[in-house]
């Protein structure tokens, strides 16, 4: 198990602080443009041109919240999976989340994307947000120390005026295996790294660690930040798109969706109300919830359940949404065995409050409701392609031909995997064994 | 401050206020008293405490003579003189216990505080003043029921509940599932369907609410076995105290929890086994650190039978359990409770909240408790020295929170389930008690004012006017099983309403998702480390 990173203190040390926050406003940014988009070393970074002004007065955070307090927000989220493995661009992405544009409100958009990085398949691929690119400094330190970095570069970027003025990017593709420093599980040892930055590094944050996969997220309406991250020239095999209409935290860069933690994501549309002890409850687990944004949480969760605890993504969404006990009460002495001690055993991590996710990972997606359905969710069936999504328009808009649509029961589980990992469900409840995609 | 008897080695106990209700409950109406005003014992310093606490106002006109008053007073403190047919009070044997007001037929009867208080003086209030007097009459040690009554400031009520608006629908418990459903006891650190896994005894309540441990003796049979008709009814627990199960309540035996404590009544293989779970009573919230005493005149034979004890004896629990002097000895008693049930029941362990309770919890959970119980300062008592009910012990609501949050940290919050005891008022302090960290919540308080308690705090003196502390024969009848059954189911319906209707607005729909979730919760009027010890935030923040 994971040590956990920082400090284990009572109470309030899971908010950072209000004066912590206010330091990291009073700095000012070098001015965006100022950044070269090559991937070569940009002026202000250790090998670039220097800015050499020492200390400079930072004018805001992008990886924090400027709040100190939960994170709030209602979205649109697109997902699809080729079962086939079949690559594509991120053009299509882009379009089905500018068809649910008004679900958003231009305070925040992502992408997630799997497949994308064939040639260094076998690395650990981490997109990393810096406020700065003087920040990158100690990160980079610090992972020399962890892993093993084989290449470094810049995320290319479309530099516009829309965008005169956003984070630093980078990725890292890196290699663990020399490092294990007495881990002997990659995974816990990349999620301890991954903490360590997020929790200790004020203005850094890793956005996605997996192999082959990435993402891609910020502060803007999501097809601009699609344009913006260039995704028409990568490809994928998975995509899933956010837009988010948040409540607060304007200019977080940091709070978009999706959220990830090694290959999983999640796009998540809904509050948490159960966030309050997800957090506590993943923290005895050695995850930092650094972000006050509910959704990081599913992720975690996750990660837990399933990486960890070695269960099925079925039984691990039997306890992310519960079945009710009433239901439960009434089955065969078997399954009400294994239902109540799920329920039991990982009461603190079900998830309660309206809540549609989509989990990305690199064998399919995951879409989940919460257990009385408060937030939309809507599945299609076209050719080799699963699409979930919070709107039926979005799907025809990329899949005219799109076969069959159907909305999934509260609470059940739909599990889109590609072929070569297994067999798919579709949600539709009572038929628990019955595969999305017969004869697909 | 209710009338107090004193605990003296002196068998000529002074208090007027229990010398006179010595005879009976039932002075005959023609008592002859009525020459020396009800004063039979004045002795020559006797003055020192006849100032009356209380006064009964009676409009003659209106009393009928029906002397229900004087028959229902266990006191003494109403007569009637048929000389001048009149019904008098002695005022200072008055409890305010209020059964007569509630009985009288034409409302004639007022009680009100005895105005003519000592001088006013902010440092030596009168119940201070009382208790001197009383002390230096007997020399013995003040006794009392109920909790500690001093005004110290509440952290509950100091803390407010969040609500959903727009971002995050609440949900309707009458046209929504709303589930309260929680099981207590340890749990596996994880469960993987299919595999082979550890399963540990968990007892399941319908109700995140259980009636706190209340020993036959301390409180009657009747009002027992109305817990026990209640719990069964709302699929939650009673609690035996340390008094032993009696034999007619055995068929309880999926809806008690029995406790171990340090006088060991009536403990023996068949009392552990007709039980839910079984419990370790290390302490108790009104009484840190000291042991229980049942007065001898208070063990009738049922109790005898009960507690396994000649009649009439005293029955006295040793402060410590004599066996358990350090935590590696609670190991031994938890499993040696555990071997005795064959690992069928879960063992839960009783503290009074004190100031190192997040480690004391903690050491517990490693030793084997399945259940840890902390009991604050407010929690009552049947009896107990009341300078210790009011200063010995610390609010159950820091402790919780700080005990959950050690538990956390040390990642073995799943060993063991808490419950949270010791002035549970409403359903607002069971919702704040969860969101704190507990699994669930023990009242007791709250149960005897349910069926007809009006907080005179004469539990100890076994004369309960409402027949719910008392196994006297006259008494006992006040309070039949089966009105206390369904008053107590009453309570629990409403409470479960106003939980379920307090978890919907804030847009959850089962009890789980409440257990330790503090974001729910803020603290209004706290300073920043009060704020930090409970771990909730500011309102407003």
């Amino acid at each position: 198990m994971p040590t956990c990173p920082g400090t284990c203190g009572t109470g309030f040390s899971q908010f950072p602080s209000r004066e912590k926050i206010m330091n990291s406003g009073s700095r000012t940014f070098p001015h965006a443009s100022m950044i070269n988009t090559s991937l070569s070393a940009p002026r202000g970074y250790p090998g670039g041109e220097s800015q050499g002004e020492g200390e400079v007065p930072r004018r805001k955070s992008f990886v924090r919240s400027p709040y100190d307090e939960k994170d709030l927000s209602a979205c649109g989220l697109i997902g699809f999976v080729n079962r086939d493995r079949r690559r594509e661009s991120g053009e299509r992405i882009i379009r089905a989340i500018a068809n649910m544009h008004d679900r958003g409100n231009g305070l925040g958009g992502g992408f997630a994307a799997y497949g994308i990085y064939p040639e260094r398949a076998d690395l650990y691929a981490l997109h990393v947000m810096y406020d700065d690119p003087h920040d990158a400094k100690q990160v980079e330190e610090y992972l020399k120390r962890q892993v093993v970095v084989e290449a470094a570069e810049e995320i290319p970027l479309f530099e516009s005026r829309r965008f005169s003025d956003h984070p630093y990017f980078k990725r890292y593709f890196v290699d663990l295996r020399e490092r294990l420093n007495g881990h002997d599980n990659e995974g816990d040892y990349l999620v301890d790294t991954v903490m360590h930055i997020n929790v200790n590094f004020e203005h850094a944050f890793v956005m996605s660690s997996g192999k082959n996969m990435g993402t891609f997220k910020g502060v803007g309406f999501p097809e601009d930040l699609g344009e913006f991250f260039r995704l028409p020239e990568y490809e994928g095999y998975i995509w899933t798109g956010h837009s988010r209409f948040p409540t607060n935290s304007p200019g977080w860069w940091g709070g978009a969706h999706p959220f990830a933690l090694l290959d999983w994501t999640i796009v998540h549309n809904g509050e948490i109300s159960s966030y309050g002890i997800n957090m506590r409850y993943v923290k005895m687990f050695g995850y930092e919830c650094t972000l006050m944004t509910d959704t990081e949480v599913v992720a975690y969760l996750f990660d837990l359940l399933v990486r960890r605890h070695g269960l099925s993504f079925e039984d691990a969404c039997k306890v992310l949404a519960p079945p009710f006990w009433k239901d439960i009460d009434v089955l065969e002495e078997e399954e009400r065995f294994t239902l109540t001690h799920l329920r039991s055993v990982y009461a603190s991590a079900a998830l309660n409050g309206p809540f549609a996710f989509l989990l990305g990972f690199s064998g399919g997606i995951i879409g989940l409701n919460d257990r009385v359905k408060l937030r939309p969710l809507v599945v299609g069936r076209g050719g080799e392609s699963v699409y979930l999504s919070s709107e039926e328009a979005a799907i025809r808009t990329i899949c005219p031909e799109v076969e069959e649509i159907w909305a999934p029961v509260a609470g059940e589980p739909v599990i889109v995997l590609l072929e070569s990992v297994g067999e798919s469900r579709d949600g539709r409840g009572n038929q628990r064994q019955r595969p999305v995609l017969q004869g697909a | 401050m209710g009338n107090t008897t004193t605990l003296s080695d002196n068998p000529r106990v002074s208090n007027p206020a229990n010398t006179n209700g010595s005879k009976s409950g039932l002075p005959p109406a023609t008592s002859p008293k009525s020459d020396l005003m009800g004063l039979q014992s004045l002795r020559p310093d006797d003055h020192f405490h006849s100032y009356p606490e209380y006064f009964v106002e009676r409009r003659h006109e209106e009393c009928i003579r029906c002397l229900v008053c004087v028959r229902q007073c266990p006191y003494d403190c109403t007569y009637y003189d048929p000389d001048r047919d009149v019904v008098y009070n002695v005022h200072q044997n008055c409890v305010n216990c209020k059964r007569c007001v509630a009985m009288c037929p034409t409302h004639c009867i007022r009680i009100e505080r005895f105005d003519s208080g000592f001088r006013d003086n902010g440092h030596w209030g009168t119940h201070l003043v009382r208790g001197l007097r009383k002390q230096a009459d007997t020399g013995g040690v003040l006794l009392t029921g109920l909790g500690n009554d001093l005004p110290y400031p509440s952290y509950f009520d100091r803390i407010v509940l969040d609500a959903s608006q727009v971002t995050n629908p609440s949900i309707d418990p009458l046209r929504e599932p709303m589930e309260l459903r929680t099981y207590l006891g340890r749990k596996p650190e994880s469960y993987r369907p299919g595999s082979p896994g550890e399963v540990f005894p968990n007892i399941l309540c319908e109700i995140p609410v259980l009636f706190a441990p209340m020993s036959f003796g301390a409180i009657s049979y009747n009002f027992q076995h109305g817990l026990a008709l209640a719990a069964q009814e709302m699929g939650t627990y009673f609690n035996t105290g340390e008094g032993g199960l009696h034999p007619d309540f055995r068929k309880f035996r999926d809806s008690v929890i029995v406790q171990v404590a340090s006088g060991r009544f009536g403990v023996d293989p068949d009392y552990l086994l007709s039980s839910a779970a079984c419990e370790i009573k290390i302490g108790q919230g009104a009484k840190p650190g000291i042991g229980g005493h049942l007065p001898g005149e208070k063990v009738n034979a049922e109790i005898s039978r009960t507690r396994m004890i000649p009649v009439g004896t005293d029955a006295l629990s040793p402060a410590p359990q004599h066996d358990i002097y350090s935590i590696e000895d609670l190991r031994l008693l938890i499993y040696a409770i555990k071997e005795a049930t064959e690992y069928t029941r879960p063992v839960s362990v009783k503290i009074a909240a004190v100031h190192n309770t997040a480690a004391i919890v903690s050491g517990i959970v490693r030793a084997g408790a399945d259940i840890v119980v902390i009991d604050g300062f407010r929690g009552g008592t049947g009896a107990a020295p009341m300078i210790i009910r009011d200063h010995v012990g610390i609010p159950v609501e820091v402790a919780l929170a700080q005990a959950d949050q050690r538990l956390r940290e040390e990642g073995i919050r799943h060993q063991a389930s808490i419950i949270a005891a010791g002035g549970i008022r409403n359903s607002a302090d069971v919702v704040k008690a969860i969101a704190l960290g507990a699994d669930a919540v023990y009242i007791a308080t709250s149960a005897m004012i349910a069926v007809g308690c009006t907080l005179c705090q004469q539990c100890h003196r076994g004369l309960c006017a409402w027949g719910i502390t008392t196994n006297r024969p006259d008494l006992l009848p006040r309070l039949p099983a089966d009105q206390a059954a369904g008053r107590l189911t009453g309570l629990l319906r409403g409470w479960q309403h106003e939980i379920q209707e307090m978890l919907g607005l804030m847009g959850l729909n089962s009890i789980e998702s409440l257990r330790g979730n503090r974001l729910k919760l803020r603290g209004v009027g706290l300073t920043q480390l009060e704020l930090q010890t409970l771990g909730i935030r500011q309102a407003g923040l």
